[in-house]
């Protein structure tokens, strides 16, 4: 190239343009759709981000199935209704641990200041990754599933019970990771949120009825596991996919999941904005 | 001052320059910890101009500009862009600006093509348009043969570019470039220096940063001197330059050995200290008047000391910092190792 860079024409005047105060719902969606569509494309193209979502619910299913089985329920057999809903609770929840993660590297990067500097709806950084996650958390509660049927579980909720069963366990991990969102928004390093992240995600998927029936806990543990989300959310999996029922416990855990989605979605968008 | 007028938006009379500066900063000042990074500038920057930030590193340049790009909390003082506040309506002022940063702010995952894209749906562009415009700008930037390669495979010049085009998408009034040219080649520096007066050509307003004298020099219509966060001098480059006053003959010998004689010489016919080049084969001394240059120069000849050039220059833009800071701009080496050993 010779000739001097000229700069294209494309509209009138730079400063004959209207302003907006707000972004309007539109556009703050088709800013989160392409927000998606990025980090769709980063995971397509790094696909070792992956692993936590394929392998590790393989892992955990086999371990689990065969470590527990045994001892809890008499046999793996017997044990795989009450475990799968369980393990697909815990993926998810360890599924969603990577969103904090994964948001702090990219504020770390420069492009998050180009996101910073264009009028765009504040939340579409954040919602953007959210909603391409929403394939992850599918992934892991899949392949979880089909881990256990090549080990022996019927469900009996059918193929709708579980396609239920998949949906609720999407919907568990969007609102938990949000809380990993504002912990990768708060905290300065990726070190940080590893750490702060582990902390909650262990009693968030341990504390609960996921591997171990409530009544053999001791009291107060008792009360903190009927608090926890996840256990309701369990609960939900357990009827929805082994007796294809839609009982209270799947408006528990709807209510806990937009709970938990309430408080934690106005904290990540507010230290989001703060960082400097 | 007087109190501000209602921003006009979309005015029909599109040939005079609004009466509203597009950036207006009172006591702009930003604290980190302890260190008072920026400490009560006052900038405006008139529509359509060109208008040079100028410092040595650490002098508070980026900070500025964050400041006023929404990117950064103003700590202290108020500033206002095409009459928007920055604090209370950012929003607002991110519909007017583009910004360049001084590192790059491109996604590495993406290839340049998908870069310039995303920016374009990102303010609304239809997915059509935002390819056809991505287009135009890898062609205008000599991006086309790097369009579909991922940034991690651009070399720095290439980034640099894209930089620039994926702030150019919805051709902003008002264009924040931090060093715009730093890490260019020379040609690209040249064609940078074009794009930037093209785009003031088409009515865009710059706000710049530089650390080299002479780009400040040779492109922006004002400049602002900021050193340790104070501003030390404004105007344009001009007038910057009168507050020094002299400019000085440099003189390059045939002979090293000469240089002693000559610099004697000199030293007789000026009223200045000569000062040996750092290679010891030529001098430069300051002029209180120009045909002083004569002078020396047919002294020279008539010692039979052989010069092999001999120019006048006006006062760089490098004296007048030093003039007005007390100490040399540290700009052209990177302070690190360069100059110890
Ligand atoms: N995020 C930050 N936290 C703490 N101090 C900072 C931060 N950013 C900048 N500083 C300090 O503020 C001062 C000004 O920095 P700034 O980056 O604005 O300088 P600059 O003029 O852009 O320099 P350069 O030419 O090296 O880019 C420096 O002393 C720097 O150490
Ligand atoms: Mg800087």
């Amino acid at each position: 190239m010779t000739a001097a860079i000229t700069v294209p024409t494309t509209s009138s005047r730079p400063t004959a343009r209207t302003v907006q105060t707000s972004v309007p719902v539109r556009d703050a969606l088709r800013q989160i759709t392409t927000l998606a569509w990025r980090a769709l494309v980063k995971m397509r193209r790094n696909p070792e981000q992956l692993v936590d979502v394929t392998f590790m619910p393989v892992l955990f299913t086999v371990m689990f199935g065969l470590m527990f089985g045994g001892a809890i329920s008499g046999s793996t057999a017997h044990y795989l209704p009450i475990l799968i809903p369980g393990i697909i609770a815990m993926t998810t929840v360890t599924s969603c641990l990577a969103a904090g993660v994964q948001i702090r590297e990219d504020m770390d990067k420069g492009v998050f200041d180009r996101f910073r500097s264009l009028p765009i709806a504040r939340i579409a950084p954040l919602a953007g990754p959210m909603m391409a996650d929403l394939a992850r958390y599918a992934i892991a509660s899949s392949v979880t599933i089909t881990v256990g049927v090549i080990m022996g579980y019927r469900p009996g909720g059918g193929v709708l019970g579980v396609a239920a069963g998949i949906v609720l366990a999407v919907i568990l991990g969007w609102s938990l990771a949000w809380i990993f969102l504002w912990i990768g928004t708060s905290a300065r390093s990726v070190g940080a949120v590893q750490g702060m992240s582990m902390m909650v995600m262990f009693p968030l998927a341990f504390l609960s009825n996921a591997f171990v029936p409530v009544d053999t806990l001791p009291g107060w543990l008792q009360a903190v596991t009927r608090v926890n989300p996840v256990s309701h959310v369990v609960s939900a999996l357990r009827d929805l996919m082994n007796d294809g029922a839609v009982t209270a416990q799947v408006g528990w855990a709807l209510l806990g999941c937009a709970a938990v989605a309430a408080i934690f979605i106005p904290l990540a968008v507010r230290s989001y904005s703060r960082q400097v | 001052m007087t109190t501000q007028s209602l921003p006009q938006f979309g005015r029909s009379n599109g040939s005079s320059p609004s009466a509203i500066p597009a950036v207006e900063a009172r006591s702009l000042t930003k604290r980190f910890g302890t260190n008072l990074a920026v400490d009560n500038i006052d900038l405006t920057v008139m529509e359509g101009e060109i208008f040079g930030v100028l410092g040595p590193n650490g002098a508070g340049k980026t900070t500025v500009l964050n400041m006023l790009a929404t990117l950064l909390p103003i700590d202290g003082g108020e500033a206002r862009i095409f009459g928007y506040d920055v604090r209370s309506q950012g929003h607002a002022v991110r519909q007017l600006i583009g910004v360049t940063g001084q590192f790059a702010s491109v996604d590495e995952n993406l290839t340049g093509r998908e870069n310039l894209w995303m920016f374009g749906r990102l303010q609304g562009l239809s997915s059509k348009r935002a390819h056809s415009i991505a287009d135009d700008l890898l062609a205008q930037f000599d991006l086309t043969e790097a369009a579909h390669r991922p940034i991690s495979q651009f070399s720095g010049g290439m980034r640099r570019r894209l930089d620039l085009a994926a702030s150019l998408i919805t051709r902003p009034a008002l264009i924040f470039l931090d060093e715009p040219t730093t890490g260019l080649d020379p040609r690209n520096r040249n064609q940078m220096w074009d794009t930037i007066r093209d785009l003031v050509a088409q009515g865009s307003t710059i706000l710049l940063t530089t650390q080299y004298l002479d780009e400040a020099d040779a492109l922006a219509g004002r400049v602002a001197v900021i050193d340790r966060g104070r501003k030390v001098a404004e105007g344009t480059p001009g007038q910057l330059k009168t507050q020094i006053g002299t400019s000085s003959l440099r003189v390059q010998m045939s002979e090293a050995a000469n240089t002693g004689a000559a610099v004697a010489l000199a030293a007789d016919l000026t009223s200045d200290t000569p000062v040996v080049s750092p290679t010891g084969s030529g001098f430069s001394v300051k002029l209180s008047d120009a045909n002083q240059a004569a002078d020396v120069l047919i002294a020279l000849r008539n010692h039979g000391l052989d010069i092999t050039n001999a120019t006048v220059e006006q006062p760089s833009l490098d004296d007048v910092f030093f003039t007005l800071t007390g100490h040399e701009s540290e700009t052209p080496i990177p302070e690190t190792e360069a100059n110890k050993s």
